[in-house]
């Protein structure tokens, strides 16, 4: 280190600027830094080359290797889809019932099968699966058109009352009220009726009356004793479940102008081993049977 | 003001150190010391430890891609952090603590960039010669026997260097199988890319930079300054005795001379390139050769050691009043200095207390949020818990889940039948597993009910509980 003093006192040069009277002395940057603000300089001009940057009148230059975040982006989703190809491959060719005896496709299907759900599936049966009025909650164990694995595997690929699918599942429950089958006293005897095999507050009288027009008009589908019918997607009317809400009003709105709730055919739109992760996620939320 | 004159150039190029080579007491030590810990450093990763057939045979190997770090019979993982994190908390204290007492004893002597310096200053003496040969080569023209000896030193660095960053990353993967990886061109990209950064730096660093490193670029020196006080020993010079100095000449004995003779000895091997006859001085690491110099030089002029030497700034202000000097061992041991080592030691056993009392089985409970309870067909209320399992042996371990409730709760596992799970060996298994409350019950009515999980490892008999609620519809 020089400690040697600097016998002449002459002033060191200054920027020239001053601010209320204080002066800047005109120190130079260290070469370091000096070197390394040149070296960026440098590297900005090799990128600018090298990677689209320039802005011109219809597009920006494209930069000599072509690359941009996009063909990242499409590179990035080819590897991982050549990555997973091999275990698609044998979760397509797997017995479907067997999917959760494989601790690979387990681990596979949680995963993939979790990340379409909330891709596709959580605007209508929400992020947890957990459903909202007219859309079912996928985690409970009562199933409209079934439980198992295949079954869900069937819903899922031709879907629920849709005209795209000829092969999706179909029902129709006919507007007993909007078409005249009932008589307003006779559906407030039903809904009386059914709230009282479901288990809740209802009127005796009502209800009795109410036995018999359910056995001439909705045991056909719904059971004789209203347990429902899973070829037909005819809901148990026995449990706390509601699709649609369970109380007087509900029921009321349902028997009169009845319901169509529709879900959209998965096979055109998804391939075959999503909708099978899928199905094995949905399955494995705890109501499969 | 005289025109012609130019002003002072506000740029101060570094002016080169040719340290010159010492002996003495300090210096002996720090030779130990720098055997000790470049042995350290570079033999620690070829140290093997049995854990058996499941788990890596290195001693110490911090093992990113698992997430592991496993030092000798200790074995942490991420949830134990807490562990790294006690360590650089003893660490900053043990620094605290032997910069309040000895100053800059950690600069002097340990710090990686003190240690390599030394060697390569050792290095560049053994192919250059000592400081008057090395100030000649420096103003020599640059002729072959300069290009050889440059060459040959820089290679001679370069291969410490590549010695170096090759044993750092030795830490972080096998290092018989990386050795042989990196030799036949196999090895990760990363580890030839952090080899090449580490091999440049301590090239740059020790043969280069060097003291620059310590002045410009290290925060320590301006930190220690809050942590030195008045009874911390620094390397001083004791100017007083030594003042005025002059040069020692045959047969004149100068009775207003002081016992400096002014050989500049103090100067020639200060690796920082100081003059400590100037005083306290933020380049000052203290590594005490200056006093390693100054004792040789006294003994030879037949005046008392010591005319350099640590010394406490009280004793200086006690010597120049003509007292004398406090034992050193009260300078050491004072109130603060006392603080710092009870707060070590709080840290230090803690730590210990929770090495042995820290479970080698734990779980971690999740309960499903999204919705909080689903209602089944029979009215009853289910709720879902994510279990991470962790089995940190070094083999499949079975783990009985239970749960502490007088409740009339059903549990079941997803996927599985019964309560028993097999956690593979040294990994966490993530299980999903239902609790139901029955139609009716004050479970399922209520809004909350605490409870608690309890996991037996089968084998060994340890258990861990984990606590969480069970939602019910009541909310």
């Amino acid at each position: 280190m020089s400690k040697k003093p600097i016998k002449q006192r002459v002033e060191p040069e200054t920027t020239g600027h001053s601010w209320d009277g204080i002066e800047e002395y005109n120190n130079p940057l260290p070469r370091w830094w000096l070197w390394t603000f040149y070296l960026t300089i440098f590297w900005g001009v090799l990128y600018t080359i090298a990677y689209p940057a320039w802005p011109l009148v219809n597009a920006a230059t494209q930069g000599i290797f072509g690359n941009t975040m996009r063909s990242d982006v499409a590179a990035e989703i080819k590897r991982f889809e050549d990555a997973n190809a091999p275990v698609e491959a044998k979760l397509v060719a797997a017995d479907l019932a067997a999917i959760g005896d494989d601790p690979e496709l387990v681990n596979y299907t949680q995963n993939a099968g979790g990340a379409i759900f909330r891709t596709w599936c959580a605007q209508c049966h929400g992020s947890g699966a957990a459903g909202a009025v007219g859309y079912p909650n996928l985690l409970d164990n009562d199933w409209l058109w079934g439980g198992t694995i295949e079954d869900i595997h069937t819903t899922i690929s031709h879907g629920i009352r849709n005209t795209e699918d000829d092969d999706a599942r179909y029902s129709e429950m006919p507007r007993f009220g909007a078409d005249e089958l009932l008589e307003p006293e006779q559906i407030d005897q039903v809904v009386n009726y059914v709230l009282q095999i479901s288990g809740q507050e209802h009127d005796a009288a009502l209800a009795t009356e109410g036995a018999v027009v359910f056995a001439d008009n909705c045991a056909a589908c719904h059971a004789e004793d209203g347990t429902g019918d899973r070829y037909q997607g005819a809901p148990n009317l026995t449990d706390p479940i509601w699709l649609y809400g369970g109380d007087h009003a509900a029921l009321t709105e349902t028997v009169t102008n009845a319901r169509f709730g529709v879900m959209p055919s998965w096979q055109g739109r998804l391939s075959e081993a999503d909708i099978r992760a899928v199905a094995a996620w949905v399955h494995g939320r705890g109501g499969g049977e | 003001m005289n025109e012609i004159q130019t002003p002072p150039s506000l740029y101060a190029a570094r002016e080169p150190v040719f340290p010159r080579r010492v002996s003495g007491a300090f210096r002996n030590l720090k030779w130990v010391i720098m055997i000790v810990t470049l042995g350290i450093y570079y033999i620690t990763p070829l140290l093997r430890w049995d854990r058996g057939p499941n788990l890596p045979d290195q001693a110490v190997l911090v093992d990113l891609a698992n997430r592991r770090f496993f030092f000798f019979m200790i074995e942490i993982w991420p949830d134990e952090f807490y562990f790294i994190a006690g360590l650089l908390i003893m660490a900053g204290l043990g620094l605290f603590l032997f910069t309040s007492a000895l100053g800059r004893v950690w600069c002097g002597y340990a710090c990686p960039q003190t240690v390599w310096t030394d060697l390569y200053i050792l290095v560049e003496r053994w192919i250059e010669g000592d400081r008057n040969a090395r100030v000649r080569l420096w103003n020599a023209k640059w002729d072959a026997r300069k290009v050889r000896l440059r060459v040959t030193k820089w290679v001679v660095w370069l291969l410490i260097g590549l010695a170096t960053g090759g044993a750092w990353i030795f830490y972080f993967t096998d290092a018989p199988t990386l050795a042989r990886d990196l030799v036949t061109g196999n090895a990760h990209p990363i580890a030839y890319t952090t080899m090449a950064i580490l091999t440049a730096t301590t090239f740059f660093f020790g043969g280069f930079a060097r003291e620059q490193i310590c002045i410009y670029a290290c925060p320590w020196p301006r930190i220690q300054a809050a942590m030195m006080d008045e009874d911390t020993l620094v390397v001083a010079y004791r100017d007083w005795r030594g003042e005025p100095r002059g040069k020692l000449k045959k047969g004149q004995e100068d009775v207003q001379q002081g016992d400096c003779i002014d050989c500049m000895a103090c100067v020639n091997v200060c690796p920082m390139g100081i003059d400590i006859r100037d005083g306290q001085q933020l380049e000052c690491i203290t590594c005490a050769l200056c006093i390693d110099a100054c004792d040789e030089v006294m003994d030879r002029i037949g005046k008392p050691r010591g005319l350099i030497s640590y010394m406490a700034l009280k004793d200086e202000a006690a010597e120049r009043a003509g007292g004398h000097p406090k034992n050193v061992w009260k300078h050491i041991f004072r109130p603060r200095t006392i603080l710092y080592t009870t707060l070590w030691s709080a840290v230090g056993i803690a730590m210990i207390v929770a090495l042995f009392i820290r479970s080698p089985i734990d779980v971690n409970v999740t309960p499903e949020r999204n919705p909080l309870f689903v209602t089944l067909s029979d009215g009853s209320i289910r709720n879902t818990y994510t279990l991470r399992l962790r089995n940190k042996h070094g083999e499949d371990r079975p783990f009985r889940i239970s749960l502490a409730s007088e409740a009339d709760f059903v549990m079941g596992i997803e996927g599985a039948e019964g309560l028993e799970v097999i956690v593979p060996a040294d990994s966490t298994l993530t299980q999903r597993l239902y609790i139901t409350a029955p139609a009716g019950s004050a479970e399922a009515a209520s809004e909350r009910t605490e409870i608690r999980f309890w996991i037996d490892d089968a084998v060994s008999a340890d258990r861990v509980n984990a606590d969480t609620v069970f939602n019910g519809a009541g909310g």
